[in-house]
Order: structure tokens, then sequence, then C-alpha cells
């Protein structure tokens, strides 16, 4: 980092010099860099590899297989697309990120942006803060908060005893509804903010417009407000789609992935197979293959945010 | 839903006031904005619960698992849980933790925005979109190999090595952001620096850094936060007690000792959340409106 004075004059330099200079001046220019890309590739990129190569082998969390995995190509994956509990597991995920991401938190978060609008102010003060903090909490806290709503002799059968019906166990008997009610809770406060900046920067003139026009309120908000608002609604879906299938926490304190592996999602399950039951090589072909699910949807994520990168 | 909004403020006999929003302009407007009232109360009652049986049982000296006012109220749940071993190692690791992670990753990612945002480089665009597809990707689903890896390196067990993952895995996210908040400022003082012969680094300290401080501390706030709630990556790379974080002790309380004391179990929540929730509200007020941190997030 001596002679970073290079990059004085030189920002948009049509760079007529020599090739050689040019490549110099490009590698000094992007030396900051320099740190980022060593750690993104020692800790991020590396397990990613590893990820791949470690889904051929047969590593194990003890004995002689821990210490000296073998090489058995692709003998993981044609166990584990042979196996039904890994189907299960996959529609599982799907269910849990249709139900609680795209529909949940997409659906109640538009709602509440809507509702904010016309709201009194302080209900909306208060109501507001209430959803965002049940999103600021450590993610443990929150599935605590839910587990003992959702536990037999936690609140929601005491509500439901009031109003004289029979509670049951939810964690038990419908494990899958249980976490998928917990996540909509847990991230709705997302939704609700990306939508309600959305919302704001919405000109009110075009919808005034449209009113005096004789548009009702519901043709107002799809054929106006939703087309002017799309791409929010473009980055948020992909947004919380993501971060849904990465939801560990919350599923791993409320059931653990049970009863049995009744509410095992991808990444559930790779913890317990490579945990509970010391298959590392299954867990990482399910850790992969998870991996590649979150990757595709990135890549749609990414074609959408493309202006912004350019 | 009858239009009854009784207008304290005005005395009778007051001429009425010219009215000030459109809202309250005629009674089907009035009529939907008590109904989006009523509704939105209802969904926060809905929202406020579990998060009450956190607050009341933490006070309860019987406290069960569900929502009740407390049999009596006590402080005893705080006072039991106040010793080094159950409570103020586990905060001191989640401190170190996520201090470490921070101050890595603010670094890191000040270092790496620089360049990415003043130079037209060939491969800024390609890093650009790779830093985007890093933001994506579900970590959780990655902890498996991450724990393979971690045996291989020796690092299991170690809270150096869990910081360094952990700032790999919140700097795409703090690059990007990093780098959308040094785009808004001009480069036109940095030039002027420039003449007087200032090197791009002197520059990037003695003028970028002070300009863009808010963005850095929202950008630190965020990464802190993120690390002080992570449970999954401690829980699987820390195991002995003495480096794990209170996200992780907490776990514990809940699972293996027997019968759960939800007293303690939330009075521990509440000390453990309190920090988080004080730096959410110092990003609001450090970027002026509540929607900060979503902002921040979509670039």
């Amino acid at each position: 980092m001596t002679s970073l004075a290079l990059d004085g004059r030189g920002r948009r330099d049509p760079g007529r010099s020599p090739g050689s200079r040019r490549v110099a001046q490009a590698l000094l220019r992007s030396s900051p860099l320099l740190p980022a890309v060593v750690l993104l590739v020692l800790f991020l990129a590396g397990p990613i590899v590893y990820s791949l190569y470690g889904s051929l082998t047969n590593a194990s969390l003890t004995g002689p297989r821990a210490a000296d995995p073998e090489f058995i190509g692709l003998q993981n994956y044609e166990q584990l697309f042979a196996n039904p509990q890994f189907w299960k597991s996959v529609v599982l995920t799907l269910v849990f990120v249709i139900a609680s991401a795209l529909i949940g938190q997409n659906l109640l978060g538009m709602g509440l942006a809507l509702l904010m609008k016309t709201a009194h102010g302080p209900v909306r003060a208060v109501v507001s803060t209430i959803v965002v903090v049940s999103w600021v909490l450590p993610e443990i806290v929150a599935a605590f908060a839910l587990y003992a709503f959702f536990a037999s002799d936690g609140t929601l059968n005491i509500m439901l005893g009031w109003l004289g019906i029979e509670g049951q166990a939810w964690l038990v008997v419908t494990p899958m509804l249980a976490v998928i009610v917990a996540n909509v809770w847990r991230g709705t406060a997302f939704s609700m903010m990306v939508y309600s900046a959305a919302l704001a920067e919405v000109p009110p003139e075009i919808s005034e417009a449209a009113e005096i026009d004789g548009a009702s309120g519901w043709q107002r908000f799809t054929r106006i407000t939703l087309p002017m608002i799309r791409r929010s609604i473009s980055t948020n879906l992909m947004l919380t789609t993501l971060q849904t299938l990465g939801v560990f926490t919350l599923i791993w304190v409320m059931t653990a992935g049970g009863p049995g592996v009744e509410s095992s999602t991808l990444p559930v399950l790779a913890y317990q197979e490579a945990f509970k039951f010391a298959q590392v090589g299954y867990g990482t072909a399910i850790a992969t293959v998870t991996l590649v699910l979150g990757g595709l949807f990135a890549i749609v994520y990414i074609k959408a945010l493309k202006p912004e990168v350019d | 839903m009858t239009a009854v909004t009784p207008d304290v403020t005005r005395a009778p006999g007051d001429a009425p006031r010219p009215l000030r929003t459109g809202a309250l302009a005629s009674p089907r407007a009035r009529n939907s904005k008590i109904a989006s009232s009523l509704i939105l109360l209802l969904i926060g009652v809905a929202f406020v619960i579990p998060l009450g049986w956190i607050l009341l049982a933490a006070f309860d000296s019987a406290a069960t698992v569900s929502v009740k006012l407390p049999t009596s109220v006590t402080l005893d749940n705080f006072t039991e849980i106040m010793n080094v071993d159950t409570t103020f190692r586990p905060l001191w690791n989640s401190f170190l933790l996520s201090m470490g992670t921070a101050v890595i990753t603010v670094i890191c990612s000040v270092l790496a925005a620089y360049p990415l945002s003043r130079y037209q480089m060939r491969w800024r665009k390609p890093f650009m979109y790779g830093i985007l597809f890093g933001t994506c990707l579900p970590i959780t689903a990655m902890m498996v190999p991450v724990y393979a890896l971690f045996v291989a390196f020796g690092l299991l067990d170690s809270l150096w090595g869990t910081v360094l993952f952990l700032a790999a895995t919140s700097l795409p996210m703090a690059i990007w952001m990093t780098k959308n908040f040094m785009d808004s400022i001009p480069i036109s003082l940095e030039e002027a620096a420039w003449v007087d012969g200032a090197s791009a680094m002197t520059a990037l300290w003695r003028i970028v850094v002070p300009l863009m401080r808010p963005g850095i501390a929202v950008v630190f706030i965020f990464v802190f936060t993120q690390a002080w709630g992570n449970f999954f990556v401690p829980f699987v790379l820390l195991f002995s007690e003495n480096s794990q974080p209170a996200a992780v002790a907490i776990f514990s309380f809940f699972g293996t000792y027997g019968t759960v004391s939800y007293g303690r179990l939330a009075a521990f929540s509440i000390l453990y959340s309190v920090p988080v929730l004080f730096l959410y509200l110092l990003v609001q007020r450090l970027s002026g409106s509540s929607f900060a941190m979503a902002g921040a997030v979509k670039g």
C-alpha cells in the first residue's frame, strides 16, 4: 500500500497506457478488496466447495471414517434420492416456504401496510412497534415465546378454552401449522416495512384521478397500486423465500423437527442426519441440495435486481 | 360500524375548524379509518400475546408456559440468574462474538466498498453479482460442511474461528450496504484531496469515512444484531460452556435440566433481548426512519 497515489487522477482515465501498466494499476486499485476476498474465499466459498466434495464421501462424526473419509462418488445422492424421508422433507420445506413466506408474510405484511395508511396515528404507532419488536428480537427468544404460545397448556389452548373449544397439542398434532404460524409472526414485520415504504412512494394523484373516474377501492388497488410497486413485491417475495428457506432455530426450538420427522425441513434434516445420526457425508449431501435450491432462487432474485448493479 | 369518534378536543359551540386531512372529509372515509384501526388493533393483540408471555412470566414467581397475570410479582427470577455462570459469562461471550464480527466486517467492507464505489474496474460487475449471490445463500443449510471444515482446520470451539465465519457470512450484505452508502457521498471532495496530493487511502479515512459515519453505524449495528441473535452458528461451532454465547446458553435452560424454569427463562430472554432492541432504536435515530433496516437491505 505504498504507491496508491497512482489512483489519484485515475477515475475516468481512458487508460491509453500500455497493457501491463494498466493491469498493475488495476491490481493496486483493487487491493483494498483483499481482506474481504480472503475472508469470503476461506469461510464462505470454502464450505460451499467442501460441501460439494464432502457430499461425495462417507465422512462420519466419529470412528475411522471421521479422520479418513473415503470417496464414494454419488452414493450419498443415490441413497438420498431413494429415501422417502428426504422427499417428504422437500415437500415440507416447500409447504413451509409457500405457506409462511409467500402467502403468510407477504399477504399479512401488505395488509398491515395498507391498514397503516388509513388507521389512526396512535394505533399505527403501537401496532407497528409490536410487529417490529417480534422481528427484532433474537430468533431464539421469539422461538421460546411461540413455543409457550402453542404448548399443550400454553396460551392458545387456554384462550380456546375460554371460547369453549377443546384445544390440542398443536406442536405434536399439527407441527407444520404451528411453525408456519410462528414464522409468519416472526417475519411479517419485514414485508410490512418493505410494503409501507413502497406504498409511501406511490403518488396519490393517480389514485385520486381514478377515483374521480369512478374506480372502486379494489380496482384502484389492483390496477394502479400493485403494478406501481411490483418491483418491491418481487424483491420482497424473493427475500422472504430465501430467509424462510434457511429457518432452523424456530423449528428446532418448537418441534425439533418432530414428532418423528413431521416438521423436518431441509436445514433441520441436514442437522439431524449429520449430528444425531453422525452421517456427515449424507448430511452434507442434503446441505448441497439446499444450497443449490437457494442458489436457484438467488439467481432469479439477482435477475430481478439487475438494474441496481449496472 | 357507526361513526362514533367524539371529537373531544372541540368545545361545543366552536365553529368547525377547517379539515386538515382528506381522511376526515366524508363519513365513509371516517368509517373506514375506524375499521382499519380496529382490524389493526386485533392483529396487534394477536402479535402481542407471545411477547406478553415473556414480560409477564419474567416477573411471576410461579410462571408457567401460558400467559397469565403473575401470581405474585417478584424480581426473584432476575436475582436468581444474576451470576457469572448463568448470565454474565454468556452475555460477555455474546458481546465478544458480536463485537469481533462487527468490527472485522465493517473494516473489511469499508475497504472493499471503496474501489467498488470509486473506480470503474473490469471485474466490478461480476464481483457485485457475486456479493449479491452471497447475500442470498441460506447459511443454515451450510452448517454441516462448515462443521466438517472447522474440524479439518482445528477451529472447532474457537471463538475467533466462529467470529471469522460470522464475519464472512455477514460480509456480502455489509459490502452491499456500505457501497450504497458510499455511492451517495460525492466524489468531488476526494478529487480536491487528490489534487492536494492525498493518497486514496488517506482520502478514504480522512474524507469518506467521516462523511458516511451514520451509514457505517447502521452497517455496524446491523451486523452486530445479527451476530448477537445468531443461535445456529455458535450452537454448531462452540460447545464448551466457557465460550458459549447467550443464544446457546439460553437453549440449555430449556433443553437439558429437566423441568424448565419458565420464569428464569423469560427473565434471561429479557436481559438478552434488551441490547438488540436498544440498538434497533439507535438505528432508527441514525437513519431517521423506522424503515432503515429494510431500506438498507433493499439497497
